[in-house]
């Protein structure tokens, strides 16, 4: 084993949130009565600094580069999807400050558990090696784990975070074996050298890895049928980690499912993409009618997400170059669209109450139409209806699928997004077809109305010309997969 | 030609006018809403007119004022936007519609001012993106698109049955756009573009166009809407208020049958011509039985739904006549139920801004009250029942001698429409109109006013118009029809041996 410095070039952004998280970690410790503002500030600006330097060590043309005797990788998928976690995750950490500091538990740890799962996700998003991968997912989830239970004194957040815990470190447990089984079938880790030596390899023992495999991944993204914490973890969390949870972590999923199925095994695409299959109809089947029944919004939008995670997926079962460019597309035009849903739901909850029924969205449009005006926008853009980018992220996985020759998944698909555009829409009618029943003002934080504002307005415009984005998720599946062919 | 980008101005002009509307803000600025509105929808109308005046009736397939650009090249998808002489009059009614509605809703909308009119002019420019479209997903986007502002318009100033309505309605036709999507992206995955054009000339196995064609059916098919798939029609036309009903009416119905001749009839020839029996006997169903459920209604605005999917079953049937005289004469007949319908639903406004009711035993008698009105009632009335000289005679007329050189059986139930159409159409202005006055409200109505007048005077002018002299409206058909159907035939494919 020999080390070269240029290997650090590589993970100059993960080396610097950590050195960063010490930095909170100090403050947290010592300079507890500024701790809170500090470590709110250093957080953001951790965020900042580690965009500009992904966004500067970023280069479209290159191929991928291996660094740390290949267990790490450095490519334009990787860049794109890390800018796009830090992003949600200063989104999500200015939406949610004045909602924690209203009830009392703002606390630095807050900041330096959010900085943890960064940290976590960037490297499961540059993982290249099974281990790697796996410590990333821990770091990424155990810090989830205490953030779903950061409210400690309400029970409902401590029994969230239990449950969350506790399926959790199963589907771990789940994931780990699989990965024990990958490797004593190919005698290795790192996933290039397994990509190669699965031809060769035990395909039985094989087989009973990828199992575990994919049902882990879905468990980490949350789809049927191991979808059961999201909706309880989802309610359960205050809804400022909810925030976290929905966005962020699921490109970190997203880009394990990537690289672990279509990076490492392509050659039993044949297996997961039927088992994926299972999953996405599970997912959109039970996702949009469960939501149906759901009085409560942040159920309503748990259920939601399990059926957006099911479209994602049907891009990534598609299987080329294109399939998993639009499933790229997705889970990011899915985190811009679940931050904003969220966002609304901190933004009419304030000291002593939660806005946590559907009904607290009544005639939002006469107590607030620009906000009203903004979620139309969410919903409709979450129902796939066009201008706005859900449309087109469901467009893309829908010809992703056809292209790939099952129609039926997508006519399938195309019914439940209409079961899905009536639980959109019943939102809409509260919100424009209502009286209000809640009269009082909205006062939220000024960064957190311009910063729902530009979120709103993004979905709108990424609607209008989603052409750019879709081009770099394209080029970014390119590039990653050209490496994985030459090995 | 002129490189002035008119169909872009008329698509934009109105969405930012209506963004600029939207920006006035609350009730308290009304009236600025008010003018911003009509000035936008005004200029919106002026930039279609140079569309007919320089439009080229020479050419026979190329679309005029053609714009094209990239839009997202990841899926070859471009902003590509022109207009023929099936799309040319549609886009003119859309833009001077959208006027009336603007100055019909004057007085009678006084809450959300702004909102109301932002939608109206938004789904004015979305509409207009529909028909000049050339690309099938900005057709799409479009056609979704405008769902949005008419669920709003029916949700937020309807009826008390409002959100039942505006549900079904958005619901029903989401259901068919979305199979629409499917047919598209297939259509892109077999060859490789989203040019309508690039469509019509791609030839298809039998089996994909079966399919195509039953997608395209559902998805046309609720939005013209045929039997049985009309129910939401009658919902959404009673809880609307009457601007949103005179769209309704105007032009969205008109989107479906649109979606017929641009993507049905050129891209899967040989399913319609399979599936013509189908199609035709929807129509005529639709024609003859929803003429007689037309007669038993009581609630006027209900009446004229009925009426008007009984007249679009027209259309859907000159379609799939597969000749000359069917098709131009279907078109015809859509401007034509552009124009009327739109002013029968302006008439019962004007009733029911005065009475709040739009059942026909509230009234009797109103020409003793309103004299002016049961003059512009008279002549609406005449040309929904397919009177000569009106504009609902010539279309009517057209359609049924195409179906003549078809079969006679076709020919006869269509022409029941002519006398149904009478029936129940002149019936209902009877029982409102004549008699005795009813009761002291009917009394106490004062005739129309002059805003009122003057919208009414308008549609009066386009309908006689139309009637009398439809040569402009068939001249700029005439060459894209033929087109169309030497392109159809041609692409057929050879019969199995």
């Amino acid at each position: 084993m020999n080390f070269d410095v240029s290997n650090l070039y590589a993970a100059t952004a993960e080396i610097f949130v950590a050195i960063m998280i010490l930095m909170v970690m100090l403050v947290t410790a010592f300079a507890r009565d500024i701790a809170r503002g500090l470590a709110y500030s250093l957080a953001q600006l951790t965020l900042i600094i580690a965009a500009f330097i992904t966004f500067f060590t970023l280069d479209a043309e290159a191929k991928s580069e291996f660094a740390f005797n290949n267990m790490f990788v450095h490519d334009l998928a990787g860049s794109i999807l890390k800018l796009m976690v830090y992003l949600s995750m200063m989104v999500a950490l200015i939406y949610g400050r004045g909602y924690l500091a209203d009830r009392k538990i703002e606390r630095p740890e807050y900041y330096l558990l959010a900085l943890l799962t960064t940290l976590g996700m960037m490297v499961m998003i540059t993982a290249n090696h099974l281990l790697v991968l796996y410590v990333g997912l821990e770091m990424m989830s155990l810090s989830l784990y205490a953030l779903v239970a950061f409210d400690r004194d309400a029970v409902r957040s401590t029994e969230a975070g239990m449950k969350y815990f506790v399926l959790g470190a199963l589907a771990s447990g789940l994931l780990l074996y699989g990965m024990s089984m990958i490797y004593g079938a190919t005698g290795s880790l790192e996933l290039s050298v397994v990509k190669q030596a699965v031809p060769g390899a035990d395909s039985a023992v094989l087989l009973f890895g990828l199992v575990f495999l994919v049902a882990g991944v879905s468990f980490k993204l949350g789809v049927a049928p191991f979808h059961m914490w999201v909706p309880d973890v989802y309610q359960g969390s205050p809804t400022a980690v909810t925030l976290i949870l929905s966005s962020a972590p699921k490109l970190a999923a997203f880009a394990m499912a990537m690289r672990l199925l279509g990076g490492a095994l392509p050659d039993l695409a044949e297996h997961w993409q039927t088992m994926l299959m299972l999953v996405v109809v599970a997912s959109i089947v039970l996702g949009n009618f469960a939501a149906l029944a759901q009085r409560n919004i942040k159920r309503m939008l748990a259920y939601s997400g399990i059926s957006h995670m099911g479209f994602m997926l049907m891009g990534l079962l598609s299987g080329d170059g294109m399939g998993y460019s639009s499933a790229m597309f997705y889970a990011i035009a899915y985190a811009l669209m679940t931050l904003a849903a969220f966002g609304m739901v901190v933004l009419l909850s304030r000291e002593g109450f939660e806005a946590e029924n559907i009904e607290d969205f009544k005639g939002l449009n006469r107590r607030n139409s620009w906000f009203a005006l903004l979620m139309l926008f969410v919903m409709f853009s979450m129902a796939g209806i066009p201008f706005f980018v859900g449309f087109f992220a469901k467009f893309s996985v829908l010809q992703a699928v056809i292209q790939a020759g099952h129609l039926w998944i997508a006519v399938l698909a195309v019914l439940m997004s209409l079961i899905g555009a009536f639980y959109y829409l019943r939102v809409v009618k509260f919100m424009y077809f209502d009286e209000p029943a809640d009269s009082a003002p909205l006062n939220a934080s000024g960064e957190l109305l311009v910063m729902l504002s530009i979120n709103g307005v993004a979905i709108a415009l990424l609607g209008l010309m989603p052409g750019t984005l879709m081009q770099w998720c394209e080029g970014a599946m390119k590039v990653t997969f050209a490496a994985a062919v030459g090995g | 030609m002129t490189h002035i980008p008119y169909l872009s101005l008329a698509i934009w002009i109105p969405i930012l006018g209506g963004l600029l509307v939207l920006a006035t803000g609350p009730d308290t600025n009304a009236r600025m809403a008010r003018v911003v509105a009509l000035l936008t929808a005004v200029l919106g109308f002026a930039v279609t007119i140079p569309l007919y005046i320089h439009f080229d009736t020479s050419l026979a397939m190329q679309p005029r004022f053609e714009e094209m650009r990239p839009w997202i090249e990841h899926f070859n998808i471009n902003y590509h936007l022109g207009i023929d002489g099936i799309s040319l009059w549609f886009v003119l009614l859309n833009s001077l519609m959208t006027i009336i509605v603007v100055i019909a809703g004057w007085e009678s909308i006084q809450s959300r001012v702004a909102q109301y009119m932002a939608a109206f002019l938004i789904m004015s420019g979305l509409m207009n993106g529909i028909f000049s479209a050339l690309d099938g997903v900005l057709f799409y986007v479009f056609f979704e698109a405008s769902l949005i502002p008419l669920y709003l318009i029916i949700g937020v100033w309807g009826g008390p049955n409002r959100v039942y309505a505006a549900l079904k309605f958005f619901l029903f036709t989401l259901a068919g756009s979305l199979l629409l999507l499917l047919a598209l992206i297939t259509l892109y995955n077999t060859t490789g573009s989203f040019e309508i054009f690039e469509w019509h000339k791609a030839p298809l196995a039998i089996g994909v166009q079966t399919w195509i064609f039953f997608a395209f059916l559902v998805a046309f098919g609720v939005k013209v809407p045929m039997w049985p798939v009309h129910t939401w029609l009658p919902d959404a036309h009673v809880e609307a208020p009457t601007g949103g009903s005179v769209i309704l009416a105007a032009i969205a119905l008109k989107l479906g049958a649109y979606g017929f001749v641009r993507f049905a009839l050129p891209i899967v020839p040989d399913a319609c011509s399979k599936f013509t029996w189908l199609v035709v006997g929807l129509s005529l169903i639709a024609v003859v039985y929803i003429g007689f459920v037309a007669l038993a209604q009581t609630d006027m605005k209900k009446l004229v739904a009925y009426s008007s999917v009984s007249h679009m079953g027209f259309v859907t049937l000159g379609f799939f006549l597969h000749n000359q005289l069917g098709i131009e004469g279907a078109l015809i007949q859509m401007i034509s139920h552009g124009f009327v319908s739109g002013a029968m639903f302006l008439c019962i406004g004007v009733l029911y801004d005065r009475v709040h009711s739009r059942q026909i035993a509230d009234y009797g008698g109103v020409v003793n009250t309103m004299p002016k009105f049961a003059a512009f009632f008279m002549l609406f009335a005449m040309a929904n029942a397919g009177l000569p000289a009106t504009s609902g005679f010539v279309g009517e007329f057209i359609v049924i001698l195409g179906a003549m050189k078809v079969s006679f059986l076709i020919t006869f139930l269509a022409a029941t429409s002519l006398i149904l159409g009478a029936a129940y159409t002149l019936w209902m202005y009877k029982r409102v109109v004549f008699g005795e006055v009813a009761n002291e409200k009917v009394a106490g109505l004062t005739d129309i006013n002059r805003r009122e007048f003057f919208f009414l005077a308008v549609l009066a002018l386009c309908v006689l118009a139309m009637g009398l002299y439809p040569f402009p409206f068939t001249e700029v058909m005439h060459s894209s029809v033929n087109h169309l159907l030497e392109h159809v035939n041609g692409k057929m494919l050879p019969p199995p041996l």
